[in-house]
């Protein structure tokens, strides 16, 4: 069985969204997965991390912690915080639902989530902070020539 | 900044940046905010030809011009969309509201 870990921890600018989702994707990339498969978990990681700087910050600057795992083809991906949590995850999840509608948000989060990764967890505690858990499988077996 | 945006007659080209996310979209919202309440435009258009990446906050930050443009009776379209962004758009149900074009539109 094929097993693999790596943990991340960045300060909770905008200026590393970016950071966050190429990292993932690099990490990823010895699943030997398709584009489109790369594209769909930069998406759904920059939800999460867009989230946490977003709402469980409120733009203040703290700390955004990644923790992501292989296992055999599947891909989890885990995103942190200890902010201020929600309180209705279900409806928080609702497409189109957003608590910030004056900042130009969509409310299309966890919708993006949910579409582009196969299974979403949202755990939430108000007060301690959110960990959004997804996974994915990666369709395409690993290149057989690449170094184990 | 200003880089993105180009002011023809009365219509505004957004030239969108390679990753559209909350980073960008910040800047692109304040920038085209400023444009919109001090000129005369009727149109505003959205080119994704550099970009490769977007997310929600694009689509937040695209919906709002939209809802400023309605407001002001004008109209918005997105050009040279890709399969990628096209599929994002969709998802969104923002293709609904605006007119999307793979390449440029034909007069």
């Amino acid at each position: 069985m094929q097993q693999n870990e790596m943990k991340l921890e960045f300060d909770s600018r905008s200026c590393n969204e970016g950071f966050a989702r190429v990292a993932v994707a690099a990490f990823m990339t010895q699943l030997n997965p398709t584009l489109e498969e790369v594209a769909d978990v930069k998406t759904a990681v920059s939800e999460a991390v867009t989230n946490a700087i977003i709402h469980a910050y409120e733009g203040e600057v703290r700390k955004v912690v990644i923790e992501c795992r292989i296992e055999d083809q599947t891909l989890t991906v885990a995103v942190k915080d200890t902010g201020k949590g929600i309180t209705d995850v279900p409806r928080a999840m609702e497409p189109l639902f957003t608590t910030k509608a004056e900042c130009d948000r969509a409310g299309m989060g966890f919708a993006f989530m949910e579409a582009f990764m196969d299974q979403l967890k949202v755990e939430s505690e108000p007060g301690r902070g959110t960990c959004v858990t997804m996974s994915k499988y990666i369709t395409r077996e690993p290149n057989k020539y690449e170094r184990q | 900044m200003e880089q993105y945006f180009e002011i023809v007659g009365t219509t505004l080209n957004i030239k969108l940046p390679s990753e559209v996310d909350h980073h960008s979209s910040e800047e692109i919202r304040k920038g085209a905010d400023r444009i919109l309440q001090r000129r005369l435009i009727r149109s505003v258009v959205f080119d994704f030809e550099k970009t490769a990446f977007m997310d929600s906050s694009g689509i937040g930050m695209i919906m709002g011009r939209y809802k400023t443009m309605r407001f002001m009776g004008g109209n918005v379209v997105a050009v040279h969309v890709n399969e990628r962004m096209q599929r994002i758009l969709t998802l969104s149900g923002i293709y609904k509201l605006i007119d999307i074009y793979d390449g440029m539109p034909q007069n």
